[in-house]
């Protein structure tokens, strides 16, 4: 069996280009089942081009993208109802409660057992006091709540997430970290996600990839990034690679201050 | 069957789904269920009225009742059907939810399949009430057409679907900047499609454009019944046709926009 059809993301020598700007350039990756991954990246370095392709929904320039087996776009209907995504770029429509919202949303994936799969949601996200409430009405932080229900309304086997705690005071961030993590142990789902916050790509993941101007500049577990750096924490080691410079050791590399 | 299979299936389920979600949309807003009878009661009011007062003064529209206020209920059919459409799927992009269902497993024939008994339901809720209306201040019942109306609603809903569709697309590839297209791309077939007067009044060369398009049929068909009392099944025959080939355009259309949005990374942003 070769490492495409075990791995639950293959993304190879993708590359995007929109009117001449070049949004990712040739990076290459495979995501095992059951990891966290994180993508890490200034503004612009691509990786919300680079999930949306994995999504299905921007069509690459050239290379090619699988997930769970299926070629992303063109045989996306055959893998759509085993992933789901949260992403600050789209919302939950706000004149709906949250049980309508998530009803609708359970029907579109087939979930079995609509009431119950949404009862158990909202008891483990808390959102039970909020479910007959429009979605428009609540806080940004019980918005984030629905979304991440929703998210995981069909127990997705991949699971995308762009920022998922963009805006987020630190709590209510924290605890979003919590039930993504209890989630991924549970559920043995490979997640990629792309966040500016390092705090939570070190707790979450067990691998970080950092992109820069639609590159990917480097490939680790958040330990070995850290040593290499010879860096405390992730954030150091991001604006090392996001001001171009080298890892510790490094021939050829710039002096660290 | 597996799974996978399964899911590349037409689902009416996940067709029932969008409906529910419109339906929901729909019933939380007592405004939005006025718009749908406000703008058609009060354009019924002021054709019939004109046609009143037309009628008292000329001895053949005496004889043709009801010409000018059937062609406002009808020119409302194919005007509000296509609103009807056009507006559920301009509430994606208002809501900005249109990433979450490109995302989910519904596909674009099911997504279309919703907005076309959406448009239905928005004109029922519309144009019932209007309907009687009709009757109560003029007389007028359009319901007495019997057959032929639900022949030339046939035509005229069809012709707003397939407008509809291609609007979607535009919508689609080019976000809410082609919002306007959306509102106001049937009132080009206004005059083209001779909804208030026959075909014979345009110019000779711009007749072969009229009889492109299947409303002029149903417009003609209309006059036909009203003034001469013959219903005219060659017209509808010929309009089922232009419809036809209409509606595969439309979804050729939709489907090639849907793919540049995809290459253009439209489908993420939506806006402006």
């Amino acid at each position: 069996m070769d490492a495409q059809n075990t791995s639950a993301i293959t993304v190879d020598n993708l590359v995007k280009h929109y009117k001449g700007a070049t949004a990712v350039d040739g990076i290459s990756f495979r995501l095992n089942p059951g990891s966290i991954t994180g993508l890490l990246g200034g503004n612009g370095a691509g990786k919300t081009t680079t999930i949306a392709m994995i999504m299905g929904l921007v069509t690459p320039t050239s290379g090619s993208v699988s997930v769970l087996g299926a070629q992303m776009p063109k045989a996306r209907y055959r893998v759509l109802h085993r992933m789901n995504f949260e992403s600050p770029y789209v919302d939950m429509p706000m004149r709906l409660t949250v049980r309508q919202n998530l009803s609708v949303f359970a029907q579109l994936y087939a979930v079995p057992a609509i009431g119950e799969r949404i009862a158990n949601l909202a008891d483990e996200l808390e959102l039970t006091e909020f479910l007959d409430r429009p979605t428009g009405k609540l806080s940004a932080g019980q918005k984030t709540r629905v979304s991440l229900a929703k998210a995981l309304l069909n127990r997705p086997e991949v699971l995308l997430l762009d920022e998922p705690t963009a805006s987020l005071d630190p709590d209510t961030a924290d605890w979003v970290r919590s039930r993504l993590e209890r989630y991924r142990i549970e559920h043995k789902a490979t997640v990629l996600l792309a966040s500016h916050n390092m705090t939570e790509v070190e707790r979450l993941c067990d691998r970080v990839i950092i992109m820069k101007k639609g590159r990917i500049e480097d490939d680790d577990t958040p330990e070995r990034l850290l040593s290499r750096y010879g860096r405390e924490t992730l954030e150091e080691v991001f604006l090392d690679v996001a001001r171009g410079r080298r890892e510790q050791g490094s021939v050829l590399g710039e002096a660290v201050p | 069957m597996t799974g996978s299979d399964a899911s590349l299936e037409f689902s009416i389920n996940r067709v029932a789904a969008m409906v529910r979600r419109y339906w929901y949309l729909l019933r939380s807003s007592w405004p939005r269920i006025l718009d749908l009878i406000y703008w058609p009661a009060v354009q019924m009011l002021m054709w019939g009225f004109l046609q009143l007062y037309v009628s008292q003064n000329s001895s053949f529209f005496a004889q043709a009742g009801g010409v000018f206020i059937g062609a406002v209920l009808l020119w409302d059919i194919l005007f509000r059907g296509q609103l009807g459409f056009s507006i559920s799927f301009l509430e994606e992009m208002y809501a900005r939810n249109l990433g979450n269902l490109m995302m989910s497993p519904l596909r674009p024939v099911e997504f279309v399949a919703a907005l076309m008994i959406m448009s239905l339901v928005r004109l029922l809720i519309g144009m019932i009430p209007v309907s009687l209306l009709a009757i109560a201040f003029f007389g007028f019942n359009l319901w007495s057409f019997g057959f032929a109306l639900a022949a030339f609603f046939a035509n005229l809903i069809l012709t707003s679907w397939a407008i509809g569709i291609f609007v979607a697309g535009l919508l689609l590839r080019n976000g809410l900047g082609a919002e306007s297209m959306a509102w106001t791309i049937m009132f080009l077939f206004l005059p083209l499609t001779c909804v208030y007067y026959p075909v014979e009044v345009l110019p000779h060369w711009l007749q072969y454009f009229a009889w492109a398009l299947p409303p002029t049929y149903v417009f003609e068909g209309m006059r036909a019944l009203l003034i001469d009392h013959v219903f005219r099944a060659d017209l509808m025959l010929q309009a089922f046709a232009f419809n036809g080939l209409l509606f595969a355009l439309a979804a050729f259309a939709f489907l090639k926009l849907l793919s540049s949005a995809r290459v253009q990374g439209s489908l993420l942003q939506g806006g402006e």
